[in-house]
Parts: structure tokens; sequence; C-alpha cells
């Protein structure tokens, strides 16, 4: 199997084509097969438009989108192309079709005109991955944010994709429901499906393999989070934030304690700084 | 408060009647209207009320909930049954009075046509009582697809009718809090006159309608993203049987009207 | 200094009398003191939007009574909507009650509720689009030209104009990125500075409560789990993990030193105080 899952070469898109400025200003970019790509960006960033390209809901003005080889304008591809690049939106609300929740997550497959006992089996197994299988005779308004969300996913990866798209899948959710949905991407990298999280939250992007950086409709940062997020004033100046822990790392640096680079967890950071104070 | 309301009055269980085809249940009700009115007599209005309530406690719904469902059409049924009592005209006058004439026959035909009335509602409400909307959504498309041949547009139909119900207590929770927030910049909703009351409604909902636009654009988008492209071609997770023991419902509510049917002709 | 809000056994059940009756807050008594900035944090459920919502009236309380400036609420011969202009309530995504032709429009529809006249109700939307930074060419726009932080920032104006004693803000800041949070949290923060105003804050993001308040009321299944100033909360960071609650990641890292055997102190919640914490274990260590 190839390894570029995704290959965005030069793209270009406006909303309108009579004003001069570009929501997606030039993009080239790859998702590799297995990864996880978190992207990064200020509202109005076009980090959505861009995302939006992956499976044809928009398609470029200028440049050329490669889902596994498929040109995302032949339309004879469309339905693969949706199917390989599974994607899921900002409010739960308004993705979820059916008043069940195991009838919405089969909403793909009737679509697809997967065989009923087959829908079953598919179905069965998306709901245990995002769990929410317990919840699957429920309807979809007696549920939590997060839960919502989830059914979402099942909905999104009963159609077996190999990339799933999250374009600020969390934002509207609290805590709790951010934490189970992370914790439900995590599985599904396990299980082999490449994730491109759209977001503006530093603590989701710092988990990424890969971390792009959107401002203008370019793309002006890229690398692990361990590189970009040591690149605080740079990150400032596309009014983005750091986590936490990098931010306390240069603090600390500044005032003139010696800390390692490329700390931006917790984690590390408390081990930085135990090595620093238990000697 | 708009929590209060339930749409399709879904009353769970597991009798035989909850378990029966939907497609039944759909065509069954429909007859048995056609008959309360073929058989618009004592005695087979009578047996259609005895029908109704074996029916009731084979499904095992309290009878209060019939009450429950006859409640919001009381005036109509007072209404119809006012109408009928001045309105027909007999040959001895029971009670006369100013320009007020009542007779026999009206007494009759408005205790006739009440009782009609209260066993028709009742009935339909059974079918909601016992069957969830979106079984009867399907039940619906399945009957009218014949009809999909002659270009009627069966699918959408029953499309637009799940994500009817899907969003409809998604938009009175919305509704309740856009209420709640303009209650608190001081908007008046429940005071002031008529014109007073029908603007305060504005800002209440521009915002509602804005958002059902937004809510349909975004589910029209994740519908495409899920491979949507209208009914051609579409498979069901849950099919419809017509099983054995729908067979034997079918014979039984047959053989059950057509008795009722024959009172017609026995006793007219 | 005086309390401005006081709640006294305040408890509130959802559909009384059903089956599925269920408690939302349970006995609750605290005050709040005039002038407070007072973050209110709780997992979702905890009874956090319920409570506010008793605030301004919106919620009749099951049992118990609530004092808005010395006055009952719910007592015989109150007029409810004098609660409302007096408590202001900024909901949770309040750019979705946005329904004017103009901002100005818009904000002005609070103001022109509480019967003021015209020239007062232009200076109020004046002044409470400066709070919030909308310039005089936004304000004659339509509100659903402008991008999601504005409109936010348009409808947060709406309730300052109203001249509250209490501003109570439901997530002001939820679903925005990083810069529309801080350049409204910051706003919010320069009207309470600037007013005097006592201000309520319900927020997820401890990282924002330990930045702006200086009062915490935890909630937690339906009661009052702490209620205290931001430091004394946060020392007990435990516990408020324990109750499924997140603590700054600052305030992780300090507990994680903590668990691998360090003697240090684990209520830092702030980045200065922080470096500030490390510095002064790094000089002990130096003079031993």
């Amino acid at each position: 199997m190839k390894d570029t899952m995704i290959d965005v070469q030069d793209v270009k898109f406006r909303y309108d084509p009579e004003q001069p400025g570009y929501a997606v200003d030039g993009v080239s970019m790859q998702v590799r097969r297995g990864e996880f790509v978190a992207v990064l960006g200020a509202n109005g960033c076009g980090k959505s438009t861009l995302a939006k390209h992956f499976n044809a809901i928009l398609l470029p003005e200028k440049g050329t989108v490669l889902v596994e080889d498929m040109d995302t304008r032949t339309e004879d591809h469309l339905y693969d192309i949706r199917q390989k690049v599974g994607m899921v939106f900002q409010n739960p609300d308004n993705q979820i079709v059916a008043t069940i929740v195991e009838e919405d997550v089969a909403f793909a497959l009737e679509n697809l005109g997967v065989p009923a006992p087959e829908i079953r089996e598919r179905i069965d197994e998306s709901m245990k991955l995002a769990g929410i299988y317990e919840q699957k005779d429920k309807a979809p308004h007696k549920l939590s944010g997060g839960q919502k969300q989830r059914v979402a996913i099942a909905g999104v990866i009963a159609m077996r994709p190999d990339c799933l798209v999250l374009d600020e899948a969390t934002a509207m959710l609290d805590p709790r429901g951010r934490r189970q949905v992370m914790k439900t991407i995590r599985q599904l990298r396990e299980a082999g499906i490449s994730i491109v999280a759209i977001t503006h939250y530093m603590e989701e992007a710092a988990q990424a393999d890969r971390v792009l950086v959107m401002s203008r409709g370019r793309i002006v940062m890229e690398g692990t989070p361990e590189q970009v997020f040591s690149q605080t004033e740079r990150l400032h100046s596309y009014h983005l934030d750091v986590p936490q822990a990098a931010e306390l790392r240069d603090e600390l640096v500044k005032a003139g304690i010696p800390m390692p680079q490329n700390v931006i967890t917790p984690e590390a950071c408390a081990e930085a700084l135990y090595a620093l104070l238990a000697q | 408060m708009l929590r209060d309301i339930t749409i399709g009055q879904h009353f769970p269980g597991n009798s035989i009647l909850h378990r029966c085809d939907p497609r039944l249940k759909l065509v069954g009700t429909i007859a048995y209207i056609v008959v309360l009115f073929v058989a618009a007599n004592p005695v087979g209005i009578a047996l259609s009320i005895a029908l109704l309530a074996l029916l009731y406690s084979v499904a095992k719904i309290p009878f209060k909930m019939i009450l429950k469902s006859l409640k919001p059409i009381v005036p109509v049924i007072i209404f119809t049954a006012v109408l009928n009592l001045f309105f027909l005209t007999g040959e001895t006058p029971l009670f006369q009075w100013w320009i007020f004439t009542i007779y026999p026959e009206g007494v009759r035909y408005a205790i006739l046509m009440a009782v009609r009335v209260m066993a028709l509602i009742a009935g339909t409400s059974l079918l909601t009582y016992t069957t969830s909307p979106i079984v009867l959504t399907d039940a619906i498309e399945n009957l009218l697809r014949p009809l999909g041949k002659l270009h009627f547009p069966v699918h959408e139909l029953a499309m637009m009718m799940t994500i009817a119900l899907r969003f409809i207590p998604t938009l009175i929770d919305e509704t309740e809090k856009i209420m709640n927030a303009q209650k608190a910049r001081g908007a008046m909703l429940d005071t002031g006159s008529f014109v007073q009351r029908v603007k305060a409604l504005v800002p209440i909902l521009i915002p509602l309608f804005l958002s059902a636009f937004r809510r349909a654009d975004e589910l029209a988008m994740a519908m495409e993203c899920r491979c949507y492209h209208g009914g051609e071609g579409r498979t069901r997770l849950k099919v419809l049987k017509f099983g054995r023991e729908d067979v034997l419902c079918a014979a039984a509510l047959t053989v059950l009207l057509g008795i009722i049917v024959c009172t017609r002709f026995l006793f007219a | 200094m005086s309390e401005i809000i006081k709640v006294e056994h305040l408890s509130y059940v959802y559909n009384p009398g059903m089956p599925d009756a269920t408690a939302a807050l349970d006995d609750v008594s605290f005050s709040i003191e005039e002038g407070d900035f007072v973050g209110v944090m709780g997992s979702t459920g905890s009874g956090k939007s319920t409570l506010i919502s008793h605030f301004n009236g919106l919620n009749k309380p099951t049992s118990g009574a609530i004092y808005v400036d010395g006055r009952n609420m719910w007592a015989q011969g109150e007029n409810l909507r004098d609660f409302r202009f007096l408590v202001g309530l900024v909901m949770q995504y309040p750019e979705y009650q946005l329904f004017e032709e103009t901002c100005a429009r818009d904000i002005a529809y609070g103001p022109k509720n509480m019967g003021l006249d015209d020239a007062e109700v232009a200076r109020r939307v004046r002044e409470a689009a400066q709070f919030v930074g909308l310039s005089d060419e936004l304000l004659e726009k339509s509100p659903f030209e402008l991008s999601g932080g504005q409109k936010r920032r348009v409808a947060i104006a709406g309730v300052m104009a109203m001249h509250p004693r209490v501003l109570v803000l439901d997530e002001p800041a939820a679903g925005l990125d990083p810069e529309g949070r801080d350049t409204i949290l910051s706003q919010i923060q320069e009207y309470h500075r600037v007013t005097g105003i006592t201000v309520v804050l319900v927020s997820h993001s401890m990282e924002d409560i330990a930045r702006y308040a200086n009062r915490v009321l935890v909630l937690s299944k339906a009661k009052i789990a702490m209620y205290d100033t931001v430091e004394q909360v946060f020392a007990r960071a435990p516990e408020l993990l324990e109750l499924g609650l997140s603590v700054p990641q600052v305030t992780q890292i300090f507990l994680r030193l903590k668990e691998m055997g360090l003697d240090i102190a684990t209520d830092v919640y702030t980045i200065p105080y922080a470096v500030k914490t490390i510095r002064k274990a790094l000089q002990g260590k130096g003079a031993v």
C-alpha cells in the first residue's frame, strides 16, 4: 500500500471568486498512513476550509488534492473518497440524522447499499470502538455532548475509512467530553486509522505526531509538537498559545534556570524539574 | 412548559401489539376507522369499543392513557355533539325553547357521533402508543413504495419525517434557551396586549429560524460526508418482516372487523 | 462590603413528583460580596447552570430563598423584572440570541425594555460597545456579518448596557480560539476593574478561573464542595481532581513533583508563582 494517504498540492480556494483574497492560499501537505496530524490556527486562518478539501466537500480552485491517488475532482470516485476519508464536525447535534443511536451509526452503510447482516456486524464493531455500544438503543438527544460526538465518530468509522478528519470536534465539549473523545481517537490510531485533527486546543495538538500551523490561508510552521511548541514567541505572533507546561519552561529559562529543550507536556516538565531539584 | 410536549407518545412495551409489523398496525388502524363509519349503529359501535378495550388490555396500556389522549379534543367532541343535537330534525320534538328544538333522533345521533370520535382518537392513539415514530415512518415509506413508480418522492418524504422527529426535541430545547436569554434582557412574553405579545415573539423567532437554517446546512454537509445520495440503492439496517405472528394477527383482526361490519345489515 | 447576593437553603428539583425527579440543587447556602469576581466551577450536571439561572429568577426555587441587594426575590409584591435588571445574565453561546438589524439596536434591546429614554439608551450602547471593543463602524453593521468572537462581544455588551449590579457569564469563552478567549476575558476583567461591578464567571477552564477570579465556588452533585479564595481552593488540587475537575497544567506539574517525592508546595496555580516557587526551592538547596 502507498504510504501517502492524502496529498495536497499547491491548493488555492476562495468562497467568492469575485474577491481577491483566498481562504486557502497555496497549501501543499501530505497525510501519511497511520499518522496523527494536528492542524492549528486562529479562527479564520483557513484550517476548516482546507479540511473540507480532504473528502471533496470543497474542490480546489487551483492545485490538486489526491486521496490514495484519486483526484477529488473526478466525480466517479466521489463515494470512494468519502468512504476513505471520514469527517466529524464541531456541533454534535447537527450531524446526527436518526432518532436512535444505532440507526444513526448505520446511516452511511445504508447509503452505501451494504446488506443488513453486514451492517449489523460493522456498526456493532464501530460502536464498541467508539465506546458507545451501551447507548445503542437510546435517543441521541438524551446523551451528553461527549457521547453524541462519539456517536458521530462511530457513524463515520462504520464506513471503515483509512483517515478520520476531526474539524474542531472537541470545541463544544466540556473537559470530560473532550477526554472521552481524545481517548477514542487514541484507540482509532491504534487500529491504524490516520487522524487529522483541526483544533485550537494546544493540549490536544501536543499528542499528535506532527503539527501544522496555519495563518492567513498558508502553512507557516510544521514539525513535531516539541519543535513547534518550543517557539512560543512565533506562535504568539500567529495568535496562538502554547501548552502551560511549555510556557513554564520558557519563563524558567528567562529567569536563568536551566531547562532542557522540547518540554511540552506536564509529565516531561515535572521530569525535568525533578532532575533539577533532586540532584 | 415546552418540555412537557411529547411527540408521538410512544409507550414502550413488549406485548404482541408492540411486536406486530408496523405496516399491519397502520393498515389495521385505517380499517378500524373505516369500520367505525360503516358500522354506524349502536351495536356496531359497542362492539368496536369492546374490541378497542381488548386491544388496550392486550397491549398493557393503562386506561388513563386513553383519557390523556382524549383530553385535548374534548372541545371538538362537544362542538360536534351540540351541532348534531340542534340540527338534526325528526318527527316529534323532545324539547322546545325559543328557536331551539331537540328531537330524539338528534340526541341519539349526538351521542353516537361523540362516541365514534372518541373511539377514533383512542384507536389511532393505540397505534402511536405501541409503535415508535421511527418504525412508523418505515412502515409509511414501505406502504407508499408502489407510488414511487409514479415518481412520488416516497423516500424523501420519509427522510424528512425522520429528520423532523430527530430535531423536534433539539429545537424545543433551543426555543427555551432563547426565550430565557431574551427574558434575561427584560423581554415580556406573557403580558401586554395581543399586538405587544406578537411583537415580543420577534426576538425569539428570528434567532430560532437562523439557528434552524444553520443546523440544516450543517446536517446536509454531514449527510453528504456519509455518502447520502437519496433513496436509490439504499439498504436498511432493520428490514420489516411479516412473520407468522403477523399473519395470525391479521386474520384475527379481519374476522373481528368483519363481524362488526355485519352488524350494519343486521341492526340498521 | 455588603452582600449583593445571598442564597439560603436553596433546593431545586427537576420534574418534581415524577419518577425521574432529580435534585439539581440540594440545600445550597452561600453569599457573594459586592465587588467580588467569583469563579464557578463544577462538572456538567453539577448544578452550575441551574444555580446561575436562579440569580435572576429564570428558575423558581423548589425551596429556600434568594436575596439580591437585600430584597427577597420571590417575596409577595416583588417584581421579577427588577431582578432581571439587577442581575445581568449572559448565557452560553449568547451570539445565538442576536436578532436586530444592527449591532447597536441589538445592544439597545435590554436598556429599551427598562424604559429608558433614547438619549440614555444611546449613551449606554456606546459605553458598553467601548468595554467590549466594538468600533462605531461595527455598531452599524448587521450582527450576522460579524465573526463569531465579535458576535459574542455584541451579546455581552447587550447585557452590560443594562447596568446590572451583578454580571453573570456562563462560559463566555466557549469555542473561541486562544486570542478570542483572551480578548473577551480581559475585557470582562477590565469592566470589573473600572465599574467595580460584581462578576460571576462560570468556566470549565481552571486556567481562566485561576487568572481572573478572586473567589471560587466549586459545585459537585448539587451541593457546594468548596467556596473560598482562589489560593485556598487550588491548594486543595487533589480534591478537585477527585471531583472530576481538572486543575491547571502548572498545578499538575507540582502535584507530580510531590508524588515523585519532592518536598514542594502544591498550591501553585499561575506561571509567575510557579517560577518563584522553583527559584525558592533551588535557593533552599543551594543553602544546604
